[in-house]
């Protein structure tokens, strides 16, 4: 499948690193554009588009950007989510460091259309490089005139400040991350309100994604048919980024129409890791259920993998050769969010711990089926009635395993086959 | 504003403390200064956070010193132990540990004599597993102090070690 390169269009041309490069290869246009529109148009150019966000959630953008209110007291912000921390994801960090102006135009427009003269770009705090490069980018902006108090000569105000995180999953849900920005705990506020009303420093707020910021710059640009000509059907449009990593010949951040069907992506990518056979693949990020080899044909995009039960999610596809334990790929998942619960919910806390315990105990040749059985009733039980979606989250890989690969799993159990022992990556002549 | 300067001082080289109060324009509350204070604090502060540290950025930020020391306690990125003059966060989660980075983490483990979390005796080094840092498609990877290391193997990551002063 031959396709333009929108997003990444820049990436591998380092001039776009410096207003005066990126400006060259039609960068600011968008924003030249938008400034001449009203912001009412902007936003609906947007909404018409079909842009759902990229952060996870597959929230519609236009609409978001509607609920925050025209008339305010107060001042109104942007916060982009650059925490980008689902494991398996990779993609933002891609476009923050080959294209930070692509970021820094959408973050603007999205200011003019919703009325907000400041940007907190929240990134995670493990991005040192691509944090420097987006600094260097926004001093670059407002010595072009591009940020400050008279974008590109229109008399409209904008100001960006690049954030860091601290290293925390959690501050990459909305709410978490504002309580961050502000100085606190991340820890998730209750809902409502949301944050379009309240949300950064008590002000109207539209969070969104990375990917979300940069596809606004190439609607406004090109307008909202050509990017609804992109993709599955209206409700699935334009350009998507897809991270691909785990037992493939070459990981990495691949860009399609969204709704690139999987063996696609596959194929893309060069295929499976020395030519082994496919056992199962994660969609969308650690949150994401995962899928069987059978699943192969399945075309990734927000409602159709949702119709089959799992979710298009971050789009980090991770892939799992017939080399992998499943137990111990699932047992890696629930550590991390057992870690990652801020623990505000009794559910989330709990659960994601006995989740965990429990395929501990699988693993380490411990467990029995009763373990397994007792598994499959925590699950249902872990997200739910809770502030954030990390409890529903936790369940989706262990929900999966469940469901998916039980039979594999009582096989080993009953032939007493725990610890399945890690297989060595490396040639054992060379760990040695 | 100033006692609380006067006593952050302290504890912090006044250069912190300017680069601190330099983002107060940045942020529309005092309060949002907590995160990237502390991240200069710990820098001034041979990479962890003491309780002296702490009570400087409490103080400079007019905050109760619980308040912060909790914000501390919340972030992964935060130490409030010594580390060592360099720190490795192996990352570990999912796409690494396909690629062999349980091979990278006993690698490490071997090459400074030490458990996970501790500090070589000269001070030199500590390493933690860790989360996903967001270089899947490079996995097996680490991170030393700012800077990824990405596609490893045993060999590498062993003379990446050796390397470190
Ligand atoms: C536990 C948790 C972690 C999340 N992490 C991220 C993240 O790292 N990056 C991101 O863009 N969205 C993340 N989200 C989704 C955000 O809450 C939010 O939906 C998103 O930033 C909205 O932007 P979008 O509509 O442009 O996607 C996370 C959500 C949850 C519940
Ligand atoms: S669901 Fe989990 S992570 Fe989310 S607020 Fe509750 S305890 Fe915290
Ligand atoms: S799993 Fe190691 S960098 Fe993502």
């Amino acid at each position: 499948m031959a396709t333009e390169r929108v997003l990444t269009r820049n990436v591998g041309r380092p001039e776009a690193l410096t207003v005066r490069g990126y400006r060259e290869g039609g960068g600011y246009d968008a924003l030249a554009k938008a400034l001449r529109m009203q912001p009412e148009e902007v936003i609906e150019e947007v909404k018409r588009s079909g842009l759902r966000g990229r952060g996870g959630a597959g929230f519609p953008c236009g609409a978001k950007w509607s609920f925050v209110p025209r008339q305010s007291p107060k001042p109104k912000y942007i916060v982009c989510n650059a925490d980008e921390s689902e494991p398996g994801t990779f993609k933002d960090r891609l476009l923050m460091e080959h294209d930070p102006h692509q970021l820094i135009e959408g973050c603007i427009i999205a200011g003019w259309a919703v009325g907000a003269n400041t940007t907190y770009i929240y990134i995670r705090g493990e991005y040192t490089k691509a944090a420097a490069i987006l600094e260097a980018a926004v001093r670059d902006a407002y010595d072009s005139g591009v940020l400050g108090t008279n974008v590109l000569g229109s008399g409209f105000r904008h100001d960006m400040v690049v954030h860091r995180g601290a290293g925390a999953y959690i501050c990459g849900e909305e709410t978490g991350m504002l309580e961050s920005l502000e100085g606190k705990r991340g820890q998730p506020r209750v809902k409502p309100p949301f944050p379009a009303l309240v949300g950064a420093f008590g002000c109207p707020t539209v969070i969104n994604n990375v990917e979300t910021l940069c596809c606004a710059t190439h609607i406004l640009l090109r307008g909202a048919d050509w990017f609804k000509s992109i993709g599955t059907d209206e409700r699935n449009t334009g350009p998507k980024l897809y991270a691909i990593s785990g037992h493939v010949e070459r990981p990495g951040t691949y860009e399609y129409p969204i709704g690139v069907p999987f063996q696609t992506l596959l194929d893309g990518c060069g295929g499976m890791y020395r030519g082994r056979e496919l056992k199962a693949f994660i969609p969308g990020g650690a949150s994401a259920p995962m899928m069987k080899a059978s699943d192969r044909a399945i075309k990734m995009d927000f409602d159709t993998l949702a119709k089959a039960g799992s979710m298009l999610g971050s789009a980090a596809v991770i892939v799992m050769d017939d080399t992998t334990c499943m137990v111990r790929a699932t047992l890696r998942l629930a550590r991390f969010f057992a870690h990652e619960s801020c623990g505000q919910c009794t559910p989330c806390r709990e659960g994601t711990n006995w989740m965990k315990i429990l395929l501990q105990r699988i693993h380490s040749g411990q467990g029995s089926e009763a373990d397994l059985d007792l598994l499959a009733q925590v699950v249902p039980n872990v997200g739910g009635i809770s502030l954030c979606a990390l409890g529903d989250a936790a369940q989706g890989p262990v929900k999966s395993l469940v469901e998916k690969f039980s039979d594999e799993i009582r096989e080993n159990l009953r032939a007493g086959r725990y610890p399945l022992p890690a297989p060595r990556y490396f040639d054992q002549g060379a760990a040695a | 504003m100033i006692s609380g300067r006067a006593a952050a001082s302290q504890a912090l080289p006044e250069s912190a403390i300017e680069e601190i109060l330099a983002l107060r324009p940045k942020y529309p509350t005092l309060e949002a200064l907590t995160l990237p204070a502390l991240h200069i604090a710990q820098r001034a502060s041979g990479g962890w956070l003491p309780e002296a540290a702490i009570e400087a950025v409490a103080h400079l930020l007019e905050l109760p010193v619980a308040r912060v020391a909790g914000v501390v306690s919340f972030y992964d990125m935060y130490h409030v132990r010594p580390v060592g003059r360099h720190r490795i966060r192996v990352c570990t989660n999912l796409s690494c540990q396909l690629r062999g980075s349980g091979e990278i983490l006993e690698t490490i483990g071997q090459e400074l004599g030490v458990e996970e979390g501790r500090v070589t005796s000269d001070g030199r080094c500590s390493y933690v597993q860790f989360e996903c840092l967001g270089s899947c498609d490079t996995a097996p990877m680490i991170m030393v102090d700012d800077d990824y290391h990405e596609n490893l193997t045993p060999e590498r990551v062993r003379q990446i070690v050796r390397e470190l002063k």
